[in-house]
């Protein structure tokens, strides 16, 4: 890029925009506990989906137990296995990566990203994390519940889940259903704030092109669910009032133990329809902003701007709109029309163009840049390989003739884990890496945090290659016990205790992590300010970690995008965005 | 710039990263709460539309029994249309300067309103006394489900209409109240069009068939 040409004109008058009400806490309560501060809502979230987390992170080492040395462990038997595998899906999909990439980054970086003091509705804010925080209690409440918590699976699908037999019928399903339907509803006035804060409260010069992709991906994304939520929600109550009032939205007629059931008339495949609409969706509001944050953390680290910045941006609304209308290819084996199928193996292939689109643009950036291997960058370098890897089974799966057998085998468990699972957990823990300093003034751990990388990386590929080749065998997912099958070799189960071994050493990882974030808080090295040298609003606070209200007096004022890393003829290699031609950084102070 | 021809500005271009591209927007601070509006009453959509396509879905079954059709709910619908009349004629007043016509446009907006509640109540409990109930008949299942959710959408805007009201009796100026009281004519517009939509749905009986047919579903 030639020298930015800067003449006189080029001077903004300060902010005009009326300044907010900010709410100031009055004490210890209002400032840490029922907090409006986006900022300490966005680590409550974080905290609160960490804490849950670390429950489906122990639920998968029992699945991995028991699947790895079957009657070895007297504690699991088969109704707690379906009940280890409905909560650690459920919980690592909506109450751990929903939560964290949206209300966590979400509600800490859109207001400091986009130059506001707060979120619009700082209230609102509040209310919707104390609303996740009951839905994650109630859904925990069910493990303490006669019956305990629900063994439907994390599809839930009806008839069995609320039918004699399904573990947690009595109480399981019921918090269940309504904690989802909690989540909605705080999710939604969250969500709300979110859009309306990067829509309403951008500062001055502060244009939609030159947002961080950062808070692109989060934006698209907090659409998506806002649109895709409502689906499960209705679903969520109709399965509801299917279990308790005896309604027959999705029960057929059909026998229980001998005994015609009073259910008629209902169809199991709706509740699939609405499931899927809400489900598909829900990937690419994982996906979206782990494609946003992992561009920044890109660009930032190899000292580079981010390749078609503009296509970048355009993928990701592309991804969100077709993300809506491929929700059936979770639905092959449910006897659809097969035009249907046809349709929806053409609309999930077409979703791999603007997806493909963004990879190579990550590529390009990395292209010929000053890669710095620092953690974020390590941890970025891991997603792209991770994501292209379970991308390109999605495209086996997404053609009906070659799902048609895969289907509800290991082979699909090891593909959305590797493309849902570990991918955006890479990017997650890259942003943690990128952005504890910004949160606490101090290093991660610079030494724990390579031991963390390459255990989890390398582990998270001995874990999950293998399993493709369970799932290629025929090895269906969700059964307790395989017992004697022709089809399966005496082989797969030595695979399997490898798999289970693997997975219990990067289970260590993570409590190494956990270590890390906990030790560095008072013993990491203190960090300098923008320790990355990152271009971007929420390093250009004057304090770090940055104080109530973000900004100093005035807010500050825009005048380039986020990327001008490495420009010809400037001697630093970055220029933040609130430094205008040859001036100095205006709200810095 | 309108938000799709932002999305074509080349921000690495020197002409285009300097404060030429500074936004010049001074926004009064409702447009945050009109904003939110309309998202939220985009969710709002999107759960009733929800609601009708698994309706439709299911009268497309063989063995579908189409419910009873209260009469009552032709009179809840008058009521609600003139209750949304009612907060227009408030908007209207709020926008020229006249309290009392917000006052009286309020009131009888509350007291249609409240109508239309009762109404459905009362609707609720003549179906559950008569013989067609059945639980598991999906028709009536979906009756009670739909109704029940519009309801509670209409309370969410109740709370709106009486955190306005309370200001209003309290003698606030229109001015302060004219941007609360369009958004909340809006929703009054919005649940009334939902209501329509639900309404003809449910006293449809078997006349969809062609509409059914047109998007596939029969």
């Amino acid at each position: 890029m030639a020298d930015i040409g800067h003449d006189a004109a080029d001077y903004a008058p300060p902010a005009e925009l009326e300044e907010v009400d900010l709410y100031h806490a009055k004490s210890w309560i209002t400032k840490y506990v029922f907090s409006q501060d986006a900022k300490v809502i966005g680590i409550q979230y974080a905290l609160t989906a960490t804490a849950i987390g670390l429950v489906a992170l122990v639920l998968s080492w029992l699945i991995r137990l028991q699947l790895g040395f079957p009657d070895t462990f007297n504690f699991i038997d088969a109704a707690g296995y379906y009940q280890f595998v409905t909560m650690h899906g459920m919980i690592m999909v909506v109450y751990l990566l929903t939560a964290l990439f949206l209300g966590g980054f979400g509600n800490y970086l859109i207001p400091l990203m986009v130059g506001a003091r707060d979120m619009v509705f700082p209230y609102v804010n509040m209310l919707s994390f104390w609303i996740y925080f009951l839905a994650v209690l109630v859904l925990v409440s069910s493990w303490f519940l006669p019956g305990g918590p629900t063994g439907a699976g994390w599809t839930l699908y009806p008839p069995q889940a609320i039918m004699q037999g399904t573990p947690g019928r009595e109480w399981g399903i019921i918090m269940m259903l309504l904690s989802l339907a909690l989540f909605i509803i705080g999710f939604t006035m969250g969500g709300l704030n979110y859009v309306v804060t990067i829509l309403q409260a951008r500062t001055r010069g502060m244009t939609l092109m030159r947002m961080p992709l950062t808070v692109w991906g989060i934006f698209v994304a907090t659409i998506l669910a806002l649109l895709a939520f409502p689906a499960l929600f209705v679903g969520a109550i109709m399965m509801l009032l299917d279990r308790v009032l005896g309604t027959s939205f999705f029960m057929p007629h059909i026998v229980e133990l001998g005994e015609h059931l009073k259910y008629g008339g209902g169809s199991p495949i709706l509740f699939q329809h609405l499931f899927w609409f809400f489900g598909h969706p829900e990937v690419y509001i994982v996906a979206l902003p782990a494609f946003g944050i992992v561009s920044d953390l890109i660009s930032t680290h190899a000292r580079k701007n981010v390749f078609g910045y503009r296509m970048m941006v355009w993928a990701l609304v592309a991804i969100g709109g077709l993300s809506f209308i491929v929700w059936a290819h979770h639905m092959y084996v449910s006897g659809m029309n097969p035009y249907f199928g046809f349709f929806f193996a053409t609309t999930t292939l077409i979703i791999a163009i603007p997806t493909a689109l963004k990879v190579y643009n990550w590529v390009l950036t990395l292209w010929k840049g000053n890669i710095r291997l620092t953690l974020p960058m390590l941890f970025s370098l891991g997603f792209i390989v991770t994501f292209v890897n379970g991308g390109i089974t999605g495209l086996f799966l997404g053609n009906v003739v070659v799902d048609v057998p895969l289907s509800d085998t290991l082979f699909v468990v090891a593909h959305f884990h590797m493309v849902m699972g570990v991918a955006p957990i890479m990017v997650i823990f890259g942003a943690i890496y990128h952005w504890y300093p910004l949160m606490t003034g101090r290093m991660l751990h610079e030494g724990m945090g390579k031991f963390h990388f390459w255990i989890t990386f390398l582990g998270a590929y001995l874990i999950y290659f293998p399993m493709h080749y369970l799932g290629f065998l025929g090895m269906p997912r969700r059964y307790f016990e395989m017992g004697e099958t022709s089809f399966v070799p005496e082989s797969a189960a030595t695979l399997n205790e490898f798999i289970t071994v693997t997975a219990l050493i990067v289970g260590f990882a993570q409590m190494v992590f956990l270590f890390n974030l906990y030790w560095s808080r008072r013993n990491g090295i203190v960090a300098e300010k923008n320790p990355w040298h990152a271009n971007s609003l929420e390093w250009q606070t004057p304090e770090m970690p940055p104080g109530h209200g973000n900004f100093g007096k005035e807010l500050p004022v825009v005048y380039r995008w986020p990327y001008d890393y490495s420009v010809p003829g400037v001697e630093a290699d970055f220029i933040p965005q609130n430094v205008p031609a040859g001036g100095t950084a205006t709200g810095a102070e | 710039m309108s938000f799709f021809s932002e999305l074509t500005a080349k921000p690495w271009l020197p002409e285009q990263a300097t404060a030429g591209g500074l936004n010049v927007r001074a926004l009064p601070p409702m447009n945050v709460g009109r904003t939110a509006l309309k998202f939220f009453l985009g969710v709002a959509s999107v759960l009733f539309f929800m609601l009708i396509v698994a309706y439709a879905g299911r009268m497309a079954f063989e063995d579908w029994r189409p419910g009873p059709t209260p009469w009552l709910l032709w009179q809840n619908t008058i009521m609600l249309i003139l209750s949304s009349m009612a907060l227009q004629w408030a908007h209207y007043s709020a926008t020229s300067g006249d309290i009392n016509g917000v006052r009286v446009g309020l009131f009888a907006a509350g007291a249609f309103t409240f109508g239309f509640l009762t109404g459905q109540v009362i609707a609720w409990q003549q179906l559950g006394t008569s013989g067609y109930f059945e639980a598991t008949n999906p028709a009536i299942a979906f009756f009670y489900m739909i109704t029940g959710l519009h309801v509670l959408h209409l309370a969410g805007g109740v709370v709106g209409w009486t955190a306005i009201s309370s200001k209003v009796w309290s003698g606030a100026r229109t001015a302060e109240v004219r941007e609360s009281i369009a958004l909340c004519t809006i929703y009054w517009h919005f649940l009334l069009v939902v209501w329509l939509v639900l309404f003809a749905l449910l006293f449809s009986s078997d006349n969809l068939d062609v509409l059914l047919a047109i998007c596939g579903i029969k």
